[in-house]
């Protein structure tokens, strides 16, 4: 058949049907750039808070916001990883919390004696440490026993929560007493008006590292092909366990240092760390285009997701909205995010 | 008759209460295409992932080249040359065709640059995919970069196809390869079996299609409720003699290979 035929059957075809076909068109675009309908998002919701509010478009509001993303942005970042997997952590926030509260009172000790905490090169890594064994012990209990991530890390959550508290004698630790190491991240530099965190930083460091990783190293497709479905990538020679052991573990190691993050952002390390983080991190994954089914999704979609969660939250705080509305604001986003990406994975081009 | 570069000796395979090998046999000889055919259930994609790794037998022996192997996974029998289509096709469908291709064994950059980075050589890898699926002859696919998911069945099946043909170095088995595929494009495949039987690669063929079965195998193995039923050849036998043993209507003596009604 020549191909002169089929492409004056094609402009035919959309002659007549160009509505139709518009749609397929914006179908197959973000079936191919899952983050696109998430950056539309963002730029509309900045747009929007600028035009009600002037105060929200300023470098010192931006900054802000960039600051209180840094946390759920890390995050989420670990979550991206797991749920491209085709799995979930619900325990993310809580590692992040746990490793928090083993870094800051193994290095401070007894409260009341000087000098009685372990040295920080000690007690940093050894946080750094429990919290990538966290993660991986939710990785042996998904591939050993086939348990769904869903069960293991609702489970995992309140055991690492309740360790945090038994661990902390749920007393927070305040900043005079926590080494000033863990509080390195709060510092800031300029650049022009805007004012940036070392958190910040590395929140966008780990970012390039994973986003490099997916893309460009076997390891990052095989992350792809076991969360498009474990039994081709089985049967395609991809040895699915470690696969999997190696996202959760990696994911411990992101929560870990996003902790670091954390201390340095709230000044204070608590047990009683805000515990819908974990939910909020998810939020970010979802809005930014990384589906639940695992194996579709980018970690550039998850940073504009937590930067649209960061933006939500700050702007209509800004304009004196009820709390409730904040959550129903992002209640919505995510029903909207879910049918976006059902819909585009009814592609067929 | 020269030695068998496969044989498999007395396989059992259970899942749970369902019996799905009862002792199977089977012997693949140098440079030919050997067919098996039987009924939905009779265990055929069952015994090749019992030989390719996929799956592990609950007893029996799997003989290459005279020794004995025990492949655990997949990894294993891919290294030693053997090749698999399977049924499910095995593809990522969120992954283009270069990524599918290559899955498993993707390619890495040389030198300390690509020891230090770990990153592929996607160029490489796109331009030898690109190789693989014309040197196939089904040029409906055009474009590698496309998500497999995007696909149709058949472009499917193509691009597992070439996967196994690109990498196989000893042995090719095709479980239903063509499956989905259009009378075109089947018979395309048909020649490629034919392709690598000249190249002295022998294939294991499964299929329900009695007239392509009977168009390129040198044997047909008929199996039947987890066992082999017998060994034609399409010389000796016709189609409607495969059907009868296949269904059990007829029995076939392993000696002389004649047929006898079930008594
Ligand atoms: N993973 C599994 N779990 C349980 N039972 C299985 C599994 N795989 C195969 N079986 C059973 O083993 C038997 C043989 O299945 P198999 O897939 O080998 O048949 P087949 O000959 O390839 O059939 P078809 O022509 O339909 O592909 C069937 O009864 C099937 O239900
Ligand atoms: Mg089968």
């Amino acid at each position: 058949m020549s191909k002169k035929s089929l492409k004056s059957k094609q402009s035919d075809h959309t002659e007549f049907s160009s509505s139709v076909s518009r749609i397929q068109i914006i179908q197959s675009y973000l079936h191919r750039y899952p983050w696109l309908s998430s950056a539309g998002v963002l730029i509309l919701a900045i747009l929007s808070f600028s035009f009600f509010n002037s105060n929200f478009l300023t470098p010192g509001n931006l900054s802000l916001i960039l600051q209180q993303v840094s946390i759920i942005g890390a995050l989420a970042l670990g979550q991206t990883i797991i749920i491209l997997t085709g799995g979930i952590d619900l325990s993310c926030a809580a590692i992040s919390v746990c490793c928090m509260m083993i870094m800051a009172k193994s290095g401070m000790g007894d409260p009341y004696i000087e000098n009685d905490g372990l040295a920080i090169w000690l007690a940093f890594p050894l946080g750094i440490f429990i919290a990538a064994l966290a993660g991986a012990f939710n990785g042996f209990l998904v591939t050993k026993f086939r348990l769904p991530p869903f069960i293991v890390t609702l489970g995992t959550l309140n055991i690492f929560i309740a360790i945090t508290i038994l661990y902390g004698s749920g007393r927070s630790i305040l900043e005079n007493e926590i080494d000033p190491f863990l509080l390195e991240l709060s510092n800031i530099f300029k650049i022009g008006e805007f004012v940036v965190t070392y958190g910040v930083i590395l929140m966008l460091l780990m970012y390039a590292f994973f986003a490099y990783s997916l893309r460009f190293t076997s390891w990052g497709r095989h992350v792809y092909a076991v969360g498009n479905d474990p039994e081709a990538a089985r049967l395609s020679g991809i040895s699915v366990d470690k696969v999997l052991m190696s996202a959760y573990l990696v994911a411990g190691l992101i929560f870990g240092l996003t902790s670091w993050i954390m201390i340095g952002r709230i000044m204070v390390a608590s047990p009683n760390v805000p515990s819908d983080y974990n939910l909020v991190a998810i939020t970010a994954v979802v809005i930014g285009g990384t589906s639940l089914f695992g194996g579709r999704g980018t970690v550039f979609g998850t940073l504009i997701g937590a930067c649209i969660v960061g933006v939500f939250q700050n702007g209509l705080t800004l304009a004196g909205v009820d709390l409730n509305f904040q959550v129903l604001a992002i209640g919505i986003l995510i029903i909207f995010a879910v049918t976006l990406d059902t819909w585009v994975r009814r592609v067929k081009v | 008759m020269a030695k068998p570069v496969l044989e498999v000796k007395n396989l059992i395979k259970t899942y749970g209460r369902v019996i799905a090998l009862d002792g199977a046999d089977l012997e693949l000889y140098p440079g030919e295409v050997l067919a098996i055919v039987g009924d939905n259930g009779a265990g055929k994609s069952t015994l090749i992932k019992c030989i390719t790794g996929a799956e592990k037998a609950d007893s029996g022996k799997i003989i290459i080249d005279g020794a004995e192997v025990s492949f655990n996974k997949v990894q294993e029998s891919r290294l030693a040359g053997i090749e698999t289509v399977y049924q499910s096709l095995a593809v990522a469908p969120s992954l283009d065709v270069t990524a599918n291709i290559f899955l498993g064994r993707e390619i890495r950059r040389g030198g300390l640059f690509g020891q230090l980075s770990r990153m592929m050589d996607s160029s490489l890898m796109k331009k030898d995919a690109q190789k693989y699926i014309s040197s196939l002859g089904i040029e409906t696919i055009q474009n590698i970069n496309q998500a497999v998911e995007t696909l149709s069945g058949g472009q499917r099946q193509a691009v597992a196809v070439a996967r196994a043909v690109a990498f196989s170095q000893k042995i090719i088995i095709l479980d239903e390869p063509t499956a989905s595929l259009g009378v075109r494009e089947s018979s395309q495949v048909l020649n490629l079996i034919k392709n690598l039987q000249s190249r002295g690669l022998p294939v294991i063929i499964i299929s329900h299609n009695m007239p392509q079965v009977f168009e390129v195998a040198n044997r047909i193995q008929i199996q039947r409720l987890g066992k082999r039923a017998g060994i034609v050849t399409p010389k000796t036998h016709d189609m409607k003699d495969v059907v009868a043993v296949m269904t059990g209507a007829l029995k076939l003596e392993l000696k002389d290979q004649t047929l006898n009604s079930v008594t």
